[in-house]
C-alpha cells in the first residue's frame, strides 16, 4: 500500500499550522481557520495529521487513542512523516492524538508536568465534529478579553469536571488543542471554565 | 515598508534555522503560552551573532516568522541602530520577509529593551531579546534553588530587594528590569525595559514572547493578561516622569533619551521611539503645509 503524502511545502505549511496553534493557545476559545491539504489515512483527520507533522519529531513520543492505534496505516504514516516514537503509556507522551474524544482517557492519565518543570506535560490534540465560538461554555483567563464562549462536540460526559480539575492544578496540567474540519481552537491549562453563576 | 523579495541568500533554510530546531522552539513557545511567565528551557543554538546581540529573540522570531509577515526590529526604541539594522537585514536576506519601521504595519516586532509607544494591536507579536531571564538570579545564584522558589511561588526575596531599595533610597529605586507578576502566579523579568514600559504589558492586545539565547529560556505573556508590577501598599508602583516634552516632536508621556550635544553641558531630550517621533513630526509638517 502506498504511503500518503505529507505537507506539499514542509517549511511553510508547518509554519502556517504552528501559527494557527500558537494563535489558538494564546487566545483560548477563539476559533482560527486551519486549512490543510494533507490527506492522511482514516481515522486520522487532516487537521490531526497537519498538527502532528508540524510539531512532532523523534524527540516527542506520541500516544494514539485506540481507534488510531488500531490502524496500521495511521501508525505507518505518522512514523514515516514525523519519526516520532509511538508509545502505549499516555503518561510518556508529549502529544496525544485523539480521534475519538468522547472516549478519551481521563486527563490525569497523561503527563501533568512537575512543580519544577510544568512544561513536561502532554498536549492533547482532539478531532471534534463541531467547534463553534460565541456559544456554549464560558471561559476566562490569560489570552481572553473578558469572557469567551466555546461550544465543542462530541466531548466526554464529564467534560466540565475534567476542565475544572485540570485548571485547578495550574501550573501543572495538560493543554488541549481542539480541531474540527478546517478549524482549530486552544484550551490551555491556564483557561478557567466559568460556572453559569459567574457569567 | 520594503516589500518581500525573492530570497537573496541561497543555501539557507527559510529564516536560517533548520526545521528540527524550529519545531523544538515552537513546542517551547506553545508551553510558554500555556503557562504564562514560566521560563521554558530550550536547546538554544549558536547563531551567527554573538551572545548579547539578541540570539534568543532571533531564534524565537525565526521560529514564528512566515512568508507573509512584516518584520520590525528595534534597539532601545530605535529602528536605525546597529543591532536593529543587522537583525532586520538578517531576516530580509535569509527569509525574504517584508520589513518596516512603522509599528502599525508590522505583524512581528523584535525588540531590545523597549515597547513601542504606538499601542500594539490584536494579531501582532512582540518578541523580546532577554539577557538574564531569571528575575531572582542576582538574589539566588543557584538554578536549582530559583526553580524551587518558582515552584513554590515563594517570592519573598524579591519583596525584600524592593524593600531594601526603600530603606536605602526612600523609594523603589529599581528603574529597569522591574519585576512583574504574570496572571497572578509567576514572577517574571520583563527584560531590561525601562519600568516606564511595564504598564504597557498589562492587558496588552498583542502576544509577547521572550527569548534568552545564552540562558536558553523562552517565556511568554498571552494577550489580555494581567501583568502587575510588584510594589507595596504604601509604596505603589510608579513610572518615572519627564519634565519636558521631546525636543523634536513635542510629545509628552513618552520615554525620552538624553542626547549630549557638546562638551559644554549642552543636551537635549528626544523620543527613544524613533518611529513614533518621525510619525508625529510628519503629521506636524503636513498639518502646517495644509
Amino acid at each position: 500500500m502506498a504511503l500518503q503524502q505529507g505537507f506539499a511545502d514542509p517549511v511553510h505549511d508547518a509554519q502556517g499550522v504552528f501559527r494557527a496553534a500558537l494563535e489558538g493557545l494564546s487566545r483560548p476559545a477563539l476559533i482560527r481557520s486551519l486549512p490543510t491539504k494533507v490527506a492522511p489515512p482514516p481515522p486520522l483527520t487532516p487537521e490531526l495529521a497537519a498538527l502532528a507533522l508540524a510539531l512532532a519529531d523523534a524527540d516527542t513520543p506520541l500516544w494514539l487513542d485506540p481507534p488510531l492505534a488500531a490502524s496500521e496505516a495511521v501508525a505507518a504514516f505518522l512514523r514515516f512523516h514525523t519519526g516520532a516514537p509511538l508509545v502505549s503509556n499516555p503518561a510518556e507522551a508529549v502529544f496525544a492524538i485523539i480521534a475519538d474524544p468522547q472516549n478519551a482517557p481521563d486527563f490525569a492519565a497523561f503527563a501533568q508536568g512537575t512543580p519544577d518543570y510544568p512544561d513536561h506535560s502532554t498536549t492533547l490534540i482532539l478531532a471534534l465534529g463541531h467547534l463553534e465560538s460565541g456559544t456554549g461554555h464560558a471561559f476566562s483567563g490569560p489570552g481572553i478579553k473578558g469572557v469567551a464562549r466555546l461550544d465543542a462536540a462530541p466531548v466526554p460526559a464529564d467534560w466540565q469536571e475534567r476542565l475544572g480539575t485540570n485548571h485547578a492544578g495550574f501550573p501543572l496540567g495538560i493543554d488541549l488543542i481542539l480541531t474540527a474540519p478546517g478549524r482549530i481552537a486552544g484550551l490551555p491549562r491556564s483557561t478557567r471554565l466559568l460556572q453559569p453563576a459567574e457569567v | 515598508m520594503s516589500p518581500a523579495a525573492a530570497l537573496p541568500q541561497t543555501g539557507y533554510n527559510f529564516a536560517y534555522l533548520d526545521e528540527g530546531t524550529k519545531r523544538m522552539i515552537r513546542r517551547a513557545i506553545l508551553k510558554a503560552v500555556a503557562v504564562p511567565g514560566y521560563q521554558v528551557p530550550f536547546a538554544a543554538r549558536e547563531m551567527p551573532m554573538p551572545y548579547g546581540w539578541g540570539t534568543g529573540g532571533v531564534q524565537v522570531t525565526a521560529a514564528i516568522l512566515g512568508a507573509s509577515d512584516v518584520l520590525k526590529v528595534i534597539d532601545q526604541g530605535a529602528d536605525d541602530t546597529t543591532n536593529a539594522v543587522s537583525i532586520r537585514r538578517f531576516f530580509g536576506r535569509t527569509a525574504g520577509v517584508a520589513t518596516t519601521t512603522r509599528t502599525a504595519e508590522a505583524t512581528v516586532i523584535q525588540t531590545r529593551h523597549r515597547i513601542p509607544e504606538t499601542p500594539l494591536t490584536e494579531g501582532q507579536i512582540l518578541v523580546y531579546q532577554v539577557p538574564i531571564p531569571e528575575p531572582l538570579r542576582f538574589l539566588e545564584p543557584r538554578e536549582t534553588e530559583t526553580r524551587q522558589l518558582h515552584a513554590l511561588a515563594e517570592y519573598g526575596l524579591m519583596h525584600v530587594k524592593l524593600y531594601e531599595d526603600i530603606a536605602r533610597h526612600g523609594h523603589i529605586a529599581t528603574t529597569y528590569a522591574y519585576p512583574v507578576e504574570v496572571a497572578g502566579r509567576y514572577v517574571m523579568d520583563p527584560s531590561p525595559t525601562p519600568k516606564f514600559d511595564n504598564p504597557k504589558m498589562d492587558d496588552c492586545p498583542a502576544l509577547q514572547l521572550f527569548g534568552a539565547g545564552r540562558e536558553k529560556r523562552i517565556y511568554a505573556v498571552p494577550p489580555h493578561t494581567r501583568v502587575r508590577s510588584l510594589d507595596f501598599e504604601d509604596h505603589p508602583f510608579r513610572v518615572q516622569r519627564f519634565e519636558r516634552p521631546c525636543a523634536l516632536c513635542g510629545a509628552e508621556d513618552v520615554y525620552l533619551d538624553e542626547v549630549v550635544l557638546d562638551d559644554a553641558g549642552g543636551r537635549m531630550f528626544v523620543c527613544s521611539d524613533t518611529d513614533h517621533c518621525e510619525t508625529r513630526r510628519d503629521a506636524i509638517a503636513h498639518g502646517e503645509s495644509a
